[in-house]
């Protein structure tokens, strides 16, 4: 109940917190404040139909993207890499969804979110053997194929995917009957978010109730004494969570083109995959506190448009509060955790309220996730 | 002042060089040392002996200004001196070369003894400087050598290199024989000599006795932060500095909770049971140095074996491959399936700080369950430990860290012990905990004992392994032997090293 509590605290402060900064930046920047965010609140949740067709939609990339990045922190691995290993199962959704005969219907959306996730998991190996054969940081390798997978996807829709006329950098629409089902009939609310809610749902249930949940967790608090005190091979835990965050990042770019694009682009992600730190950070790692952290990034992301669009305001402007709102995170995780910033992302979770002793540094740190966990 | 050579290891009775006076110092509630006084001349071998955390280090370390005292006086030349800083001490030519090296692996030799020089950085000059103390010396190094491809004998060369391009006159090695290999120390023991005879002043901070009595003039033990004695070393032998070193005679261990293990055990008379068999069992470093060499042992359900050791004979991994967690490279190992295993660095090795009492319970066994986590029964287990084992906490859902030592080492223990293992190993077991709670843990070892577990204690506390050892093994430079049970065999053995 506590982290519930705190999440939601977390959730309210990072809303307010960017609303405010966004007022100021308008307010030196000359545009009319309140009209700029009525803009951006109609935008994000002023109509069913924009809250379903905008916000839940914006958000679910990130949410699983987020789902990736936070399952990889609590091993102890800083995966950077989910917008790469996104787009990789983007591309290979996409090949897939684009082949399948129209008659396979929904059997061929299935296939082809396999095949993303089969790709994120592969481009998330590729770091994954490197940090342990190698002992290549998956901070860098993960950054790097980044890039490498934003311009294979590149040349992919200008070569092999490219569409039937060869004239856009684009690959071929998916036959409507490969698409993903409309939940909602009249808007663009999608199977894929139902996907990504339910997901980050089973992952919380994984961590907190499965052995090879409590060992992905114990490998990522403390690697010597999961090894030494637990018996756990630590080093295959490691490499297991490092693909399976690959994989859900991979769903979500699968989801992305199945459900939203029906076509692989070039700029399919706007950044899902860095935005999805912060989606993680702000839940502390907490799968189902990252869909409410999901829903603040994406109503941002969505009532930007729509204030680019009402108000004319540049929407931009949104994007360097996004990124103001991530320094201010990351900041008081470094602030919390004392003992930096690689340790204090495989923490998180509220204070430790016990007895006068606690330590300080327990004050931002002391996963109460273990306790209500071990609690459930 | 400038001694001839072979002086007969003469030292002048004039001035000391270099005076700590009274020196006290408290980490908290530890005194690590009590009015503790050491003078050093100017052409002498001084070697500082004493046990594990008798305050030799500490008392090194305030002399090079890396630590200030709470209380004394230092003194150089007879002018009394504040140190606040390596770099004042070594403003007055004192420099230390330190256990673990203050190298950089990725830098030649050259920009190492550079670095931290306040001079202009012309590292041409440098190597010139180097070729030119190596001459007189004779300690040989290629100043353009990088650091990460010489060997550790030749590390320590650039590190004494680096002290003496700084005129230094007084230069504290500590324990510099434990690194290098026997041909190694004898080189590095000769030169000593010289430096000393050519009128430096070198401390030897050590733990094997026959080394160092080689080259000393002189000798100061400490014993927990006091200094017990100080003495010509033609006047002392292996035996007197032993029996200071240890307190000999004045502890005697407490014997009344041994017991002949032959005759109390169930089935009556019978010989007792092997539980854990090591045979020829060799571990090597990632750097090729054996560690451990040809260690055999046979333990039995129901002893408590005590194994004693100075730090780095080898214990380490005899007690890793002994619990299971190291792999020997080669031999042969007979393991009871279930072992339990405290090592000495709790918070590394053996809990997960930042998870509950019930998470740290569940640790145990995790790498092979299955399935569901059954935290209703885990809970159940802890506070079944937490009862057991009298571990303070305000709920078994609470945080490892908020627990004290003694109490999280009590969970430590009772968890190892939960499962009822046939055998148990324990490394420094009662490193850091109160009276109180040392005491609930040696119970808590012969509770074990008695049960039928084999116990395997090291400690490097003698004392202690003595207190609770039915047979004490002594592990001296990778080898394992039996010398009884009598408290001065075992140190003077302990401390013999590996000749």
């Amino acid at each position: 109940m506590r982290n519930v509590i705190r999440a939601a605290g977390d959730l309210t402060l990072a809303g307010v917190s960017s609303i405010g900064m966004l007022a100021l930046l308008l307010w030196l920047s000359g545009y009319p404040v309140g009209d700029s965010l009525s803009a951006l609140w109609r935008g994000a949740f002023g109509s069913w139909s924009v809250l379903a067709s905008g916000t839940l939609v914006r958000a679910t990339p990130m949410l699983f993207a987020g789902l990736a990045v936070a399952l990889a922190f609590r091993a102890g691995i800083l995966n950077i890499g989910a917008e790469g290993q996104l787009l990789t199962g983007a591309s290979a959704a996409a090949a897939v969804a684009i082949t399948l005969p129209a008659s396979m219907g929904l059997a061929g959306a299935a296939l082809a979110l396999c095949a993303g996730v089969l790709a994120g998991g592969l481009w998330a190996a590729v770091a994954a053997v490197l940090r342990q054969r190698f002992g290549v940081l998956e901070v860098i390798s993960t950054i790097m194929l980044n890039v490498i997978a934003l311009n294979v996807t590149g040349l992919l829709v200008r070569g092999p995917l490219q569409e039937a006329t060869r004239t856009f950098p684009q690959s071929d629409m998916v036959d409507a009957a490969l698409r993903l089902p409309r939940l909602v009939a009249g808007t663009r609310l999608h199977a894929g978010v139902a996907l990504a809610i339910g997901s980050a749902l089973a992952l919380a249930w994984f961590l907190r109730a499965t052995a090879p949940g409590f060992r992905l967790r114990m490998t990522g608090a403390n690697p010597r004494a999961a090894a030494s005190a637990g018996g756990i091979d630590v080093s295959r835990v490691s490499l297991l969570a490092f693909i399976a965050s690959g994989a859900l990042a991979g769903l979500g770019g699968a989801v992305e083109v199945t459900g939203v694009t029906y076509a692989l682009y070039e700029n399919l992600s706007p950044g899902y995959g860095y935005t999805a730190i912060a989606v993680a950070l702000l839940a502390r790692l907490n799968p189902s506190a990252a869909i409410g952290s999901a829903l603040v990034f994406g109503a941002l992301e969505a009532g930007a448009s729509a204030m680019q669009r009402d108000a004319q305001v540049p929407a931009g402007m949104v994007g360097v509060v996004e990124a103001c709102v991530i320094l201010v995170l990351v900041a008081s995780e470094w602030v919390g955790g004392k003992a930096g910033w690689g340790r204090s992302l495989n923490r998180g979770g509220p204070p430790q309220q016990f007895g006068p002793a606690a330590p300080h540094d327990d004050a931002a740190s002391a996963a109460d996730r273990s306790t209500s966990e071990a609690r459930a | 002042m400038v001694l001839p050579p072979g002086a007969d290891r003469a030292v002048t009775t004039a001035v000391p060089r270099l005076a700590l006076e009274s020196i006290t110092r408290h980490y908290g509630p530890v005194v690590a040392l009590d009015e503790a006084s050491l003078t050093l001349r100017a052409g002498e071998v001084h070697a500082l002996l004493g046990e594990n955390g008798a305050g030799k280090s500490t008392l090194m370390k305030i002399a090079f200004g890396l630590e200030q005292p709470d209380r004394g006086t230092i003194r150089i030349d007879g002018t009394s001196v504040t140190l606040r800083s390596p770099r004042s001490a070594m403003q007055h030519g004192i420099g230390m070369v330190q256990q673990h090296f203050a190298l950089v692996d990725a830098m030649t030799v050259a920009e190492n003894v550079a670095l931290g020089s306040t001079a202009r950085l012309d590292l041409d000059e440098v190597a010139t400087q180097i070729r030119a103390i190596s001459a007189a010396s004779g300690l040989v190094i290629d100043p353009d050598a990088l650091v990460r491809d010489l060997p550790v004998g030749a590390q320590q060369r650039v590190e004494i290199i680096k002290a003496l391009s700084r005129e230094t006159s007084i230069l504290i090695l500590d324990e510099p024989t434990a690194v290098l290999a026997p041909q190694e120390v004898a080189e590095l023991l000769a030169w000593t000599r010289r430096f000393a005879d050519g009128g430096g002043t070198v401390v030897l901070i050590a733990h094997k006795l026959h080394e160092v009595l080689r080259v000393a003039n002189r000798v100061t033990v400490l014993r927990r932060g006091r200094v017990v004695l100080t003495a010509p070393a033609a006047e002392v032998t292996a035996r007197s500095l032993a029996d200071a070193m240890l307190g000999g005679g004045q502890h005697t261990p407490d014997t009344t909770a041994r017991r002949d293990v032959t005759h109390t055990l169930p089935g009556d008379g019978r010989q007792p049971r092997p539980v854990l068999e090591l045979r020829n069992v060799t571990v090597r470093d990632a750097a090729g140095v054996e560690r451990l060499r040809a260690a055999s042992i046979t333990i039995a359900a129901g002893e408590v074996v005590g194994i004693a050791a100075v730090e780095g004979a080898g214990q380490h991994e005899l007690l890793r491959v002994m619990s299971g967690r190291l792999h020997p490279s080669s031999g042969e190992v007979h393991l009871p399936p279930a072992i339990g295993f405290v090592p000495e660095d709790r918070h590394r090795e053996a809990v997960v700080l930042d998870a509950t009492l019930i998470e740290n319970v569940a640790l145990r066994g995790a790498g092979t369950r299955r399935g569901l986590m059954a935290w209703t029964s885990l809970r159940t287990d802890t506070e079944a430990v937490m009862a057991t084992r009298d571990v303070r906490a305000e709920t078994a859902a609470v945080m490892m860290r908020t627990l004290s030592g003694g109490n999280q080492q009590k969970l430590v223990l009772g968890r190892e012990l939960a499962s009822s293992p046939q055998a148990l190993v324990v490394e420094n077991p009662t490193r850091g905990l109160d009276i109180l709670a040392t005491e609930d843990v040696h119970t808590a070892l012969r509770a074990a004992r008695d049960a039928g577990t084999a116990v395997v204690v090291y400690s490097s506390d003698l004392d202690e392994v003595l207190a609770l050892a039915d047979r004490v093994l002594v592990v001296t430079g990778g080898q394992l032997r039996a010398v009884g049970h009598d408290r001065e065999a075992v140190g003077r053995a302990m401390l013999a090293g590996g000749s």
